[in-house]
């Protein structure tokens, strides 16, 4: 486990990925609202569409896109903002930017199956605090290394 | 009152992992947390409490399918911004009728 984590730590570091915390600032206050919002409303959701079809119907809607619109529709905002001060004219430098993000989360979601996948299998005899953590790290895991061979494959085929 | 703790404890996961998101480079490395498990594990954790672990587990089962059918339907929103002039929200909203046939019909199908 620590060999894998190591493996995938190395490539992640080797495909350049870096941290920008002053991101964070530039986003505006209705904009975390948006967030908080879609996030809390798809929790209810779920949890309502369980209690009324069952768990086998209302456990599909954990994997529902509810935030992906808002977050893609924000990338394309703000990568439009900032081609102003250059006044390029088209919109495609933000469209492209919230293709790479659907791209990325493309293969998020093949980790979001692995994390389903442990929490179905290990919940019913694990701890449920271990079987969480073990679930988030097979996410985070498998999403960064599959990330990792197709960005590599991608920079030798281009 | 039930809900109204679910809506915060979701409202603030799905949060913390939008930002977590928003700070990373490159965008398609970022892209990974617009999939991160966040109302899965918001909604688990609730339902444990109240309805027990085999519940959640079936849960999870089901939540297997809604994630491949995530999977087609951002394949598909990452196809349409990459080649067409569509704005993202066109893209993205349409879409959902994409993961909506995948994940009802098997459901239909499978699960049911």
């Amino acid at each position: 486990m620590r060999a894998g984590s190591m493996g995938v730590s190395i490539a992640v570091n080797t495909l350049n990925v870096t941290l920008d915390l002053s991101a964070l600032a530039k986003m505006k206050w209705y904009e975390y609202v948006v967030v908080f919002l879609s996030g809390g409303t798809i929790t209810v959701i779920a949890g309502l569409l369980a209690r009324e079809f069952g768990p086998a119907f209302g456990g599909l809607f954990l994997a529902f896109p509810a935030i992906f619109p808002a977050s893609a529709t924000l990338i394309e905002k703000h990568e439009k903002e900032k081609e102003r001060p250059a006044e390029i004219a088209n919109n495609d430098r933000g469209r492209q930017a919230a293709a790479l993000d659907a791209r990325g989360a493309e293969i998020g979601s093949i980790g979001l199956a692995c994390f389903a996948f442990v929490v179905w299998k290990l919940l019913p005899v694990w701890n449920a605090g271990f079987v969480f953590c073990a679930a988030l790290g097979a996410w985070f895991l498998i999403s960064t290394f599959i990330w990792s061979v197709s960005e590599i494959y991608r920079r030798k085929t281009n | 009152m039930e809900f109204l703790f679910r809506f915060i404890v979701g409202g603030l996961i799905v949060s913390l992992f939008s930002a977590m998101g928003g700070v990373l480079k490159p965008k398609s490395f970022a892209g990974l947390f617009s999939a991160a498990p966040s109302v899965a594990l918001a909604t688990l954790t609730l339902t444990i409490f109240k309805n027990g672990k085999p519940y959640a587990s079936l849960e999870s089962r089901s939540m297997i399918v809604g994630a491949l059918s995530l999977f087609f339907y951002l394949a598909l929103c990452s196809h349409l911004l990459m080649k067409y002039k569509i704005h993202a929200a066109m893209v993205t909203i349409s879409g959902l009728a994409l993961w909506l046939l995948c994940a009802l019909g098997a459901w239909a199908l499978v699960l049911r």
